[in-house]
Parts: structure tokens; sequence; C-alpha cells
């Protein structure tokens, strides 16, 4: 029965299947969120039909994939959204799916609380509307509202509410959390990545180090507050936070997007970090044999982090975050709680970003009443 | 979060695998996923994963788990199923 440590380290090796799937259903969006992981917004006309979706749905349940997380894009807008959920519930691939709420209505509401094996996760960037419509668009807190309203009035039962965090909603924490408690639901905060149109408002919405710390404290007294395992980069300032405390990039999780890429994770939608794709031979393949894939699981190279005596708490951060700031993948993590992170970024003299591949971002401006 | 009572695990007692519950085996051993709760539990041993999966064909724990292991080792084994039965993935029958 071996100790804790040694089960991060297989994990890092690399397991059979991902225990964590993420599977964006499309890229159209209805909104413009500015910090969009997969800065979506247009449709690909590409993406994999309804019968390429159902196919790959069988071969995650053969593979004893347990669950999936849904997200986009906007995966509602899909005429055959609830298809493909209720096939992957009949094949007992429970289904976890993000929306924006825009979607639910009363009668959506019935239809999901009917359905087993599903969890909803729905997103505000904030306690107020003020706070939130600043990063995700007018009128998007209170259509949030109301889906979560529906889904109470449905007796849905505790869904999730999804916050990323950022500079302007790390102090409303409490009220956060007194929403989800009003709700009888469960609070769900994620790390704001640079990753998509996410770079272009890192700078301004990135936590402050001081904010990072008072996260920390705050994720530490709470437990049972979701994270999926956003904030480990923060695990370097003492206590680890509850989950794994590991990237788990190609190792644990990975990402299929619209049109059957599969990348290392949902933060990393973007050229550098496609391992294959589902159309050529199925998931399975690809998770196995990529190249990409193989070479994530061999053992780190803590380069710039080596000397530093907490590696092992923070395993030198997030890949993405590196990346899409510029940074190479032996720096440290931007947001490196010793700092060690905006000094390497300091010695870029000149600073290069990635910018998202693919980008399917509107070339208009949204009209936020539009369904 | 704990709201449904507190499980005893007595190891003198029959047990079996929750029909919930789906098993996926790893190098490590399996992971355990219960539909229901939507817990996600490591079995950190292939010994463990023989012994969960064996549970509903032996009159106790305490059979299914001297099975398959040696005696030096069978209260680590009587601790990880207790943890199991805490997380719904085994129970009485």
């Amino acid at each position: 029965m071996g100790a804790e440590i040694t089960l991060r380290d297989r994990f890092e090796r690399g397991l059979a299947a991902p225990i964590c799937l993420t599977w964006e259903l499309t890229y159209a969006c209805n909104l413009a969120c500015t910090h969009c992981l997969s800065s979506s917004g247009r449709r690909d006309p590409n993406e994999l039909s309804t019968d390429e979706a159902t196919a790959l749905i069988d071969e995650i349940a053969a593979m004893k994939i347990f669950y999936v997380n849904i997200g986009g894009g906007e995966p509602m807008i899909r005429r055959d959204f609830f298809t493909i959920v209720e096939h992957a519930v009949s094949r007992h691939v429970g289904v976890k799916f993000s929306t924006n709420g825009t979607r639910i209505d009363a009668a959506a509401a019935r239809r999901l609380a009917s359905t087993d094996y599903l969890d909803i996760q729905i997103s505000i960037d904030g306690a107020d509307a003020l706070t939130s419509d600043a990063v995700r668009g007018a009128g998007t807190y209170d259509q949030a509202r109301r889906a979560m309203d529906h889904l109470r009035d449905a007796n849905f039962g505790p869904f999730k509410i999804s916050v990323v965090m950022t500079r302007h909603n790390v102090e409303q924490l409490d009220d956060l959390a007194a929403l989800a408690d009003a709700y009888g639901a469960e609070l769900r905060l994620t790390r704001l990545r640079p990753s998509g149109r996410g770079v272009d408002v890192w700078d301004a919405l990135h936590p402050t180090a001081q904010q990072n710390r008072d996260l920390y404290r705050w994720l530490l007294d709470r437990p049972n507050v979701l994270t999926g395992d956003s904030f480990f980069h923060l695990s370097a300032l003492g206590e680890p936070l509850e989950g794994l405390n590991l990237c788990g990039a190609g190792r644990v999780v990975c990402l299929i997007d619209p049109v059957g890429n599969v990348y290392a994770c949902p933060f990393v939608i973007h050229d550098e970090f496609l391992a294959g794709n589902v159309r050529d031979r199925g998931f399975g393949a690809v998770w196995t044999e990529s190249e990409l894939f193989r070479s994530l699981r061999e053992p780190g190279n803590p380069g710039a982090c080596a000397s530093c005596g907490s590696y092992d708490a923070c395993r030198g951060g997030c890949m993405a975050a590196k990346f899409f700031t510029g940074l190479e993948m032996t720096d440290p993590d931007p947001e490196c709680v010793f700092g060690h992170g905006e000094t390497a970024l300091a010695a870029k003299r000149v600073e290069i970003r990635p910018s998202p591949s693919p980008d399917h971002s509107r070339r208009t401006p949204v009209s936020l009443s539009a369904k | 979060m704990s709201l449904a009572p507190p499980v005893t695990f007595d190891a003198h007692a029959p047990w079996q695998l929750s029909a919930e519950v789906s098993l996926r085996d790893e190098a490590f051993g399996a992971l355990a996923y219960h539909h229901g709760n939507r817990r996600l539990v490591f079995l950190k041993s292939p010994a463990l994963v023989d012994i969960v999966r064996d549970l509903e064909k032996y009159p106790t724990a305490k059979d299914a788990i001297g099975a398959h292991v040696a005696s030096s080792q069978r209260g680590a084994y009587e601790r990880a199923l207790a943890s199991l039965a805490r997380s719904e993935i085994i129970h009485g029958r």
C-alpha cells in the first residue's frame, strides 16, 4: 500500500486512460467572454457530427473513462446537445457540463433534472452583475442567475457555480460562497489562465501576489470548495491544497476540441500541444501513442526551480501559464508565490507571447440580447 | 459536507462492491468511481483490487482479505476497506 507520494509519481507517468477528460462540443458561443480559454465564438464547420460524437462516447465508455467534462463554446447551442448527453449517460459515462446558463429555461431545467448522472456548472465571474459582466458581457450575470433559479425550481439538486478568480473577485469569496449556499449549490473556483483570449486580459486580471496568498488561506479553510486542482502552484505557500497537486496534462488530463483534436489539457489549445485527432485512429490511440503525451510522461526537468525547496510542493506550476506568458517550460510559474516567475518574465529581453491557434473569436461585436 | 450517516465497518460481516461503482485497472491498482455520489477513489494496490472484487464470494470481509494477503498486512487492508465503506464504494450485504 504505497505512500501518497508514490501514487502522485505514478500519475505523473500517465494512466491507462485519463481521469479528467474535457470535451469542448463546439466553438460556437452566444457570449464573448474576455478570458475565453478556447477563443470561442464562431462554430467550426468541421466540428464532429452527431454520429462521430456518439461513436466517441462509445470509445470513452470502452476505455472506462467514468465521466466527461463537456464545455465549449456554449455546449447547449448544439442542436444535438441532449442527444449527446443522453447517449453518454446511457453508456454509463457521467456528464458534467459547463454552461453560461443562457439556454436553461424552465423546460430545459426540467429535462436536465430528469437525467441521471448529470452535473452542471454555471459560470459567473463575480458575486454581482457589475463585476461578472465586466468579463462576460452585459446582462450575463442576470441570465446565469435566472438559469440557477430554474434549476432550483426544477429540483435539479446541487449544481455547481463556477468562477474564474480575478483581481476583481478575490475580495468577493465570502459572497460567492454565500450565493452557492443560498442555492444549495457547490462553489467551484478556477485559476485565470493566459490561454485563448485570456492572453489579452491576463496582465490586468490575474490576482495580485497578496490576493493569491489570501485565496490560498481561504481555500485551506474550506476543503469543500472545488478547484479542479487549479491552484496547485499556491501549495508552495505551505500545507498542500486539496487535490493531486500536479500538472495532469497528457498524464491524467486531456482535452478533445470540437473538431476532434486532442490537446494536452483544456488550457493549451495550441498547435504546440496538439497530440492528434480522434478522426484518425480514435481517441485511445492518441492517448497511448502520441509522442507529445509520451514526452509529458517522462520525469520532468525542474529547470530554474531545481534549487527551490518548494519544488516538490508546486512542481514548477502550470505549463499553460508559462507557455502563454512567453516563459520556458523550465521557468517558474508566472505566479510563483516567491516571485521567481515575475523575475523570469522581467529577464526576457523581448516579450514574445504565443497567440492562440486556432482562434474562433467573432470578428464583429456580439449582440448580447441575441439567443 | 458529510451528510450521510457514518458507516461502521465490521470486518466480520459480509460486504460487497457497490453496483454503482465502476473499476478501472491501473498499474498501481485501480480507480474506483461511484456514479451516484461521484466520488473517485484510488485503490492503491493490486491486492486491494482483488479483495474488493472478491468480497461477495466470501462470508466475511476478513475471509476475503485472508485469501489475498499475508497476515502481517491484514490490519492495513481492513483499514483500507473501512475507508472504502465510508466512501460507499463497498457496502454490507
